[in-house]
């Protein structure tokens, strides 16, 4: 037990500061290392409290791909941070409006809680006994929850189409490969054998 | 005291010589793989391979090992230095966590968790990070070019494996690796049953690992080996061992998911008395042998080819059988748990 | 056709055919040659170091005609000569730089008295410039050194010119 909270301080210690060096680093790309990081330590804390499966969910999706594209972007963007961060001091009212606004939510949340207990016993357990994580999961998103995964879904597929359409370059006169064709000629279609005898031409 | 010790540090310990039984091993099985592609391809080009030191050139892996070793580490002046010698670390890193949940006989795993095919895909697509960090640290253009067209072949690939792992998954009715290959001792090799699959799997995990033929990102001829061109010394053999310790682990990944684990091939008299783990090792070998095996007889891969072999054809097909597999699973009331 | 193609597409036919090939040649004999310890057959015309030969009496070939100066391409050769008290002309110098020489063959062919020629050897690397500028001594001690293969090589090409 010792162990796992000590496992829990660390974890949850290198997630705040991964993600205080997010908006600090000078660096944009540390900026999105750190991000990974912070990603990477909170799948460790969904680890601890049993959701192992989105724990995984979240290296593989997150980590392994959303945070990837974002290094990318930022990596080949071709910005002068320093000086979008002139301007830094004047939006700091508006920040500190959210951050007050999510301060007071949160502590709405836990407040209730504390008065409640009942409503925070839920979250104790993750799965039922003898129920692997995968399995609950799975029933309650293809029961309960199905139509509204299935939007989720569309929703996604919405998006894909619409990233595709507003890409998609019609050029007729581009001459494109065609892998099929080239894979089906065979040397008899196309090549000749013919005797030439010295000095005629074909 | 003594609680505190059997109940705390007895178990660490026990836990520490469990994870060196394993990676000592994989260490000399990543050196010999090195050796073992240089003899294969010096055969199958008609060569000897190494040679002179020590009995049949088997002391060559060492010899290299150590050349890297007494190397000078150079760091580029206008590199950015934490992740130049960061990205090394990760890439061998991964290559080694990933053994934690690979059962190599039956009950031997170092942690058998229930979501262990997750953890084995998890690792691999972060394996994208030791590369993409190498390139953008380096500060230099091959090395940037490596590394993206790497990240972009990466992810494109493990979509199509994700999709034949969940078929795989599907049929097998966990993501426990050990209980996957139980499932195969009852139904069969899934190598029969998802042959197409495999097959796919296997270029998969090539283009996963950068492997001939799709080994662009250190395409020595436009990019001059690409992400690890700065690196050297014992910076580039970190990398070097990670992408070998990589092949072995998608390797071992596909005797799991598809040759059955430790299982024998058939269970009778000769076969069973071979215990599991050596035929674990048996089936690793031969897809180590596949992957040297396409490197000698392969040309690379144009990139945009790449990219539409990964999207156009074995993403459609693979997410084809997929369907394929769930109807026929439940057509048939076949679903497994 | 269109189903023979289809089939041909969908079983790899072409990747098969490759991957059988080259484990075809996987169990084929080496063709390796160990370079230092096992060497390849040489023509005897084969054209490699210089050596200046002697006559079996121990008496050096070379009258110092200078042929061989004039003809060499590269201009690699030096000879400087005087006649001996006995009254017969002899080289005093006799340098090759070997750095210009071309392996051309001409001297050879120059040489009235086949006291130049090139022998077999081609292993004569060296470390420094100055060990490739090779004396009159030097080229008479490689003549001792190489005699008899270069005897037989001369004797096996004879019936050819």
């Amino acid at each position: 037990m010792i162990l796992a909270q000590l496992v829990f301080y660390l974890l949850a210690f290198v997630t705040v500061a991964a993600a205080v060096m997010v908006i600090a680093a000078r660096n944009p790309v540390h900026s999105v290392l750190f991000l990974i990081l912070a990603f990477f330590n909170s799948a460790g804390l969904f680890i601890l409290l049993g959701a192992e499966f989105i724990g995984m969910l979240l290296v593989v999706v997150y980590v392994g791909a959303v945070a990837v594209l974002f290094l990318f972007v930022v990596m080949m963007l071709d910005i002068n941070f320093v000086q979008l961060r002139e301007g830094f001091l004047q939006y700091l009212p508006v920040g500190a409006l959210v951050g007050l606004i999510l301060l007071v939510e949160l502590a709405l949340v836990f407040g209730s809680i504390a008065m409640e207990p009942a409503l925070g016993g839920a979250a104790v357990s993750a799965t039922e006994a003898g129920v692997t994580n995968t399995e609950a999961i799975g029933r309650l998103l293809y029961t309960d929850y199905f139509y509204l995964f299935q939007a989720a879904g569309i929703i996604l597929l919405v998006a894909m189409i619409g990233a595709m359409t507003l890409t998609m370059r019609h050029r007729p006169d581009a001459r494109r490969q065609d892998i099929g064709r080239q894979v089906r000629r065979r040397p008899g279609e196309t090549l000749e054998v013919r005797k030439v005898p010295p000095r005629t031409g074909i | 005291m003594a609680e505190i010790f059997w109940g705390t540090i007895w178990p660490l310990v026990l836990l520490i010589v469990y994870i060196l039984v394993i990676v000592v091993p994989l260490l000399v099985a990543v050196a010999y793989l090195t050796y073992a592609e240089r003899k294969v391809i010096g055969g199958m080009q008609l060569r000897q391979g190494p040679m002179f030191v020590g009995p049949y050139g088997l002391l060559q892996p060492l010899a290299d090992g150590v050349k890297l070793f007494f190397k000078e580490t150079v760091i580029p002046s206008r590199a950015n230095k934490g992740v130049f010698l960061i990205a090394p670390m990760i890439t061998f890193i991964l290559a080694l966590i990933g053994w934690a949940v690979i059962p190599f006989g039956d009950g031997l795993v170092l942690a058998d968790i229930n979501v262990g095919i997750l953890y084995l895909f998890a690792v691999s697509s972060l394996g994208v990070y030791g590369i993409i960090m190498a390139g953008w640290a380096s500060n230099s253009r091959y090395a940037f070019l490596g590394a993206l067209r790497s990240s972009a072949q990466m992810i494109s690939y493990e979509i199509a494996m994700g999709m034949i792992i969940i078929s795989v998954l599907l049929t097998a009715g966990s993501l426990n690796l050990s209980e996957i290959v139980r499932a195969q001792a009852e139904q069969g090799w899934y190598l029969f049953w998802h042959f197409p699959m495999f097959m796919i799997f296997l270029v998969a995990i090539l283009a996963e690992t950068n492997r001939l033929p799709f080994d662009l990102p250190e395409d020595e001829a436009s990019l001059v080996t690409g992400y690890n061109v700065e690196y050297s010394s014992m910076t580039f053999a970190l990398f070097f061992l990670g992408e070998y310790a990589n092949m072995i682990l998608m390797s071992a990944m596909a005797t799991i998911l598809f040759l059955g684990g430790w299982l024998p091939p058939f269970e009778v008299a000769p076969f069973t008395w071979i215990p599991g783990p050596i035929w674990f090792i048996l089936k690793v070998c031969v897809i180590l042998f596949v992957y040297i095996w396409a490197r000698a007889t392969l040309p690379r891969y144009r990139y945009d080819q790449l990219m539409r072999l990964g999207w156009k054809v074995l993403l459609p097909i693979s997410f084809g059988w997929l369907v394929l597999t769930a109807g026929v699973l439940v057509a048939f009331d076949l679903v497994p748990g | 056709m269109q189903v023979d193609q289809l089939a041909r597409t969908v079983l790899w036919e072409e990747l098969v055919r490759g991957f059988s090939l080259t484990l075809r040649y996987l169990f084929r004999r080496k063709v390796t040659l160990n370079y230092p310890y096992e060497k390849g057959p040489l023509s005897p015309r084969f054209r490699g170091e210089h050596a200046l030969r002697r006559y079996p009496n121990g008496e050096e070939r070379c009258i110092a005609c200078k042929l061989c100066e004039a003809i060499c391409p590269a201009q690699a050769i030096t000879i400087e000569s005087e006649p001996r008290p006995d009254g017969s002309r002899r080289t005093t110098r006799y340098d090759i730089d070997m750095t210009k020489c071309i392996y051309c063959g001409f001297c050879e062919e120059a040489c009235p008295v086949d006291a130049i020629v090139e022998g077999p050897n081609f292993e004569f690397a060296a470390e420094t410039r100055e060990e490739l500028f090779y004396t009159k001594e030097k080229l008479l001690e490689n003549g001792e050194r190489w005699e008899r293969e270069i005897a037989m090589r001369l004797e096996a090409d004879a019936p050819y010119r």
